[in-house]
């Protein structure tokens, strides 16, 4: 531990103007104690452990029921592709898929959209009771969705929007808009008032002022906050399945009901779940280098 | 205290540095006198943060060696260097109080109870701060956190040299003047070894001692205020020590006689011709400017006047000659008209510069 | 922050989401509010019972279990993931290139949909065809989570574990890489130990972000229902069986409206109060020393 006690800031050592020349060789070690690569290690075992559960999936939805039934082997002794083939050709599986992509797309415009103006009303100006109405919009997000299953599900068929697509994209925006709202007022909150005031003078309107200026400015945060609202309504389920039946149907559900209707086609099952991996995957590799920072600047 | 010695030092970023252009700090021999007070002078960029760092032993230099009072620290740690560094932006220990920020340094060096109070007790005093040892150092104002950081390079006892990196960049401007006097007095009552880099060439000249002006990784010139002005060593530091900056222009020198195209003008001492880029400097508190044509028994050169710019205590006359730009300082009665004159040197404060360093002529 | 301007024409700006959210939060809300003071023999046919069903729920044995249950849970993924995920935020590279692909290999249990997480674990735990049953099987531990109340438990709480503790994590790193290399340095000249650099820089420098993970945290394994419910249906017997899906049961399950609207009720307001004691707790001590200095 010593020895990384030293060393975990080794960039720190290099000043900032330094920062395209790299780090190599610019920095003192101190040696002293075992030279055992501790933190390295620590994260290997994470990632491993991160790693592992997702990799039996995937390796399970290249195998036959067979062999999955069968035979114990790390990894697929008669690869077959059988399963992505089936969850491709059929429908009833695909179009679980383009439901979720819909109703998340939805989700996400519509809560970016509501969010943007709100969120700089809440980071430019005060106004009658906007402490309280921040607060509120954050305890949305402590509301439990197995609360409002039920409420929804009648709501929602009292208007005749019960399995339709926008049905879940409304009711995502319960978790969705508040944290659109936080996000973004943490972005622009690090936009300095005075650009505001210059384009007011230089004759700008505010329709025009925000979308030509303010919006190019606080990019990366529309791209945090539109991520968040992606992940969040992508992954969740209950109440997505609660809203649906069979237009709208969501691929988690139709993950679920076909595991209770045939049970034991653990091929299927992997290889839908691997799927539903692969959305999420891209969109993390377009905005990895926001992640980190999109998570310092929200407010609490 | 201790004397600093560089010995070829040098350092790059990167790996395997190929050419000069490569090295972040150019091969350099240099002494720091004990008790001296040092400011390192030079725009951004020019390796000012790096040869800080490694001073203070948070950078390893590529090559040459660190020495304090003949020891070679080059391979020592910061910790062990016995260095104490004051940063751009206050660096304090949030959570703690005052008295326990200072007494940080002293506790990881496991120093006994009784000579940590007395040492803070004295520090703080020295500081002006003994009624906020109490106080959580997060709730104070910069100047006092900027008192804090030298504090804790100063409660060590064997502290070698203290080092600030723009210590007065984040501080309010009326306070700016009352923490320099401060440090004067820390400086003059404890007698540290100091090395003050800056950007702000006021401050670095009423503050050192000894001014060190650096220019794209090298050292170009180690004096006074006064030398730096009268006699800088490289074009640079012409232009960048004094508002404005020095006149250079290129020439040719033959015996005591410079010529700027058709212009002569007289020098005080000797020079050969040379061969490279040869250049004269003269700064324009040197350079008188008289009406058109009253010049020639006085050895006058020709100019033309593009503008006179009035900056409050002086004006600046704006000219070419020879059609090269160059600016004099009016005094107050001086009148310009039309849109030619006459200047003269003071041949005593004209410089000559070959590839951009000044060389001596002969008596 | 104290020079915004009053400006009641912001309100345009907010009323988009005021109306979006009212129409998702009131309506619903209001339903269960209603529910939780009627009783109904079905045919559309409602009475007032007053707080009778709060009465009842608060006086369950059922409500009672599921409640130490869920409070035991949070406490247990707030006592791991919160530790582990600051050990992982400190192990992270340096260079850009590795960073970045850490990055993406941790975000990735956190995009995948909450019942193929539980998919996923169902499949590694099972003794027949999973990976870690299996492995442990083989290795002579009588691991079942379908039949032992504990390895169900520990199953669960691994999975959470996998699921989350990469959002800590992403957190505090944003954290870390907010502090100043300055403090760094300034440290080493003071000599300070790897430990006086975490306890005295870094973990300060995390307080916001730590705040917001313990909070986020908090909620979301409060109300966590999907993950387990596909693991383990809240068995064996009860065993796993938290607030929420003790809730969907009763509602859903057993169409029992009144009673799930009063544990509704009483649920969401159990999250605002201990969201609210957590925040107290954790921001009390900035407050009181910004007080005085003038």
């Amino acid at each position: 531990m010593q020895q990384s006690a030293t060393t975990m800031r080794e960039g720190a050592a290099v000043p900032q103007r330094a920062a395209t020349g790299g780090t190599a060789g610019a920095v003192r070690r101190r040696t002293r104690g075992g030279g055992v690569p501790v933190k390295p290690l620590i994260l290997t075992l994470y990632l491993v452990f991160l790693l592992l559960p997702i990799y039996w999936l995937v390796s399970m939805s290249l195998k036959t029921n067979e062999e999955i039934l069968s035979t114990f082997a790390l990894w697929p002794q008669d690869l077959t592709f059988a399963n992505y083939a089936e969850i491709l050709s059929d429908p009833a599986w695909y179009m679980g898929y383009v439901n979720s992509t819909i109703y998340v797309v939805l989700n996400t415009v519509i809560s970016v959209s509501v969010a943007l103006p709100a969120a700089y009303a809440f980071s430019r100006y005060r106004f009658l009771g906007d402490k309280h109405l921040f607060f509120w919009l954050l305890t949305n997000r402590m509301a439990p969705p197995a609360v409002f299953a039920l409420p929804f599900f009648q709501l929602y068929s009292s208007i005749g929007l019960f399995d339709t697509h926008i049905a879940v994209a409304l009711a995502h925006c319960l978790f969705n808009v508040p944290l659109a709202v936080w996000i973004l007022e943490g972005f622009m909150s690090g936009v300095p008032r005075e650009i505001d005031e210059t384009a007011y003078i230089d004759g700008y309107s505010f329709p025009r002022f925000f979308t030509r200026i303010f919006m190019p400015l606080i990019a990366p945060g529309i791209g945090v906050a539109a991520f968040f609202c992606f992940m969040f309504s992508w992954v969740e389920l209950l109440l997505a399945r609660t809203l649906t039946s069979v237009d709208a149907k969501p691929i988690a559900a139709t993950m679920t009901r076909t595991v209770s209707a045939s049970g034991l086609d653990w091929g299927v099952l992997a290889a839908a779940g691997a799927l539903t991996i692969v959305p999420g995957a891209l969109v993390i590799y377009f905005v990895r280098n926001y992640i980190a920072k999109g998570f310092a600047l929200g407010r609490v | 205290m201790a004397r600093i010695d560089l010995r070829t030092l040098a350092h790059s970023y990167r790996p395997n540095p190929a050419g000069r252009a490569d090295y972040a700090l150019k091969p350099m021999d240099m002494t720091w006198r004990d008790g001296g007070a040092y400011a390192l002078l030079g725009p951004s960029g020019c390796g000012k943060t790096t040869l800080l760092n490694i001073i203070s032993g948070l950078l390893v230099p590529s090559q040459g060696q660190v020495l304090f009072d003949d020891e070679d620290v080059t391979a020592v740690i910061p910790e062990d260097r016995n260095i104490a560094q004051v940063f751009q932006f206050p660096v304090i220990y949030d959570t703690m109080t005052v008295r326990q920020n200072l007494e940080f340094p002293l506790r990881n060096r496991r120093v006994p109870e009784p000579e940590i109070a007395a040492r803070v007790a004295e520090i703080a005093e020295a500081l002006h701060m003994t009624e906020d040892l109490p106080r959580k150092a997060r709730g104070l104002t910069a100047d006092a956190k900027q008192k804090i950081s030298l504090g804790r390079g100063l409660v060590r006892q064997d502290t070698a040299a203290i080092l600030f990196d723009e210590p007065l960049t984040v501080i309010d401007p009326h306070l700016k003047w009352q923490l320099r006097s401060q440090l004067k007095a820390l400086h003059r009552r404890y007698d540290f070894t100091m090395i003050y880099v800056t950007h702000d060439q006021t401050e670095a000249l009423t503050f050192a001692d000894s001014v060190v002006v650096m220019h794209d990784g090298e050292v170009v010139q180690v004096g006074t205020p006064e030398e730096l002005f009268e006699r800088p060593a490289h074009t640079f530091v012409g232009y960048f020590i004094g508002s404005p900056g020095m006149n250079v222009l290129p020439c040719t020198v033959d015996g005591r006689t410079a010529r700027v195209g058709a212009s002569e003008i007289a020098l005080a001492r000797a020079y050969a011709p040379r061969n490279g880029k040869v250049e004269l400097g003269v700064r324009p508190e040197f350079v008188r400017v008289a009406p058109a044509g009253a010049g020639a028994e006085s050895g006058g050169v020709p100019v033309r006047v593009t503008g006179v710019e009035d900056v409050g205590r002086y004006r600046i006359a704006r000219l070419r000659l020879e059609g090269h730009p160059m600016a004099a300082i009016l005094p107050d009665d001086a009148r310009i008209d039309g849109d030619t004159a006459a200047v003269s040197f003071d041949p005593a404060h004209v410089n000559v510069y070959v590839d951009d360093h000044r060389v001596e002529g002969e008596a | 922050m104290q020079t915004r301007p009053v400006n009641q024409k912001a309100w345009f700006l907010v009323l988009p989401v005021v109306v979006l959210v009212a129409f998702s939060a009131i309506i619903p809300l209001m339903t269960v509010v209603n529910y939780s003071v009627q009783d109904t023999f079905g045919n559309n046919q409602f009475f007032w019972v007053g707080l009778e069903w709060f009465d009842d729920i608060i006086h369950s044995e059922r409500f009672h279990d599921a409640f130490l249950r869920q409070i035991l849970f949070s406490a247990l993924i707030l006592a791991i993931q919160v530790p582990l995920g600051i050990v992982v935020a400190l192990c992270m590279p340096k260079s850009r290139f590795w960073t970045a692909v850490v990055l993406v290999l941790m975000a990735l249990p956190l995009l995948i949909p909450w019942n193929v997480v539980g998919t996923i674990w169902q499949i590694f735990g099972r003794v027949d065809i999973g990976l870690l049953g299996k492995t442990l099987f083989s290795l002579g531990i009588d691991y079942n989570y379908t039949q032992d109340p504990i390895d169900a438990w520990v199953t669960v709480v691994v999975m959470d574990v996998w699921h989350w503790t990469s959002l800590v994590a992403l957190l505090c790193y944003a954290g870390l890489q907010s502090i100043p290399d300055a403090y760094y340095q300034a440290a080493r000249i003071d000599g300070a130990s790897r430990w006086a650099v975490f306890r005295h820089i870094q973990l300060p420098k995390m307080k916001r972000v730590l705040l917001i993970a313990v909070l986020l945290r908090f909620m979301d394994s409060f109300m966590i229902y999907t993950e387990p419910f596909v693991v383990t249906g809240g068995g064996p017997g009860n065993s796993t069986t938290f607030l929420s899906i003790d809730l969907v049961k009763m509602a859903i399950g057993q169409f029992d409206l009144g009673k799930a609207a009063a544990m509704s009720i009483i649920y969401f307001l159990t999250i605002l109060l201990l969201s609210w004691v957590f925040y107290t707790v954790m921001t009390s001590s900035d407050a009181s020393d910004r007080k005085p200095r003038g």
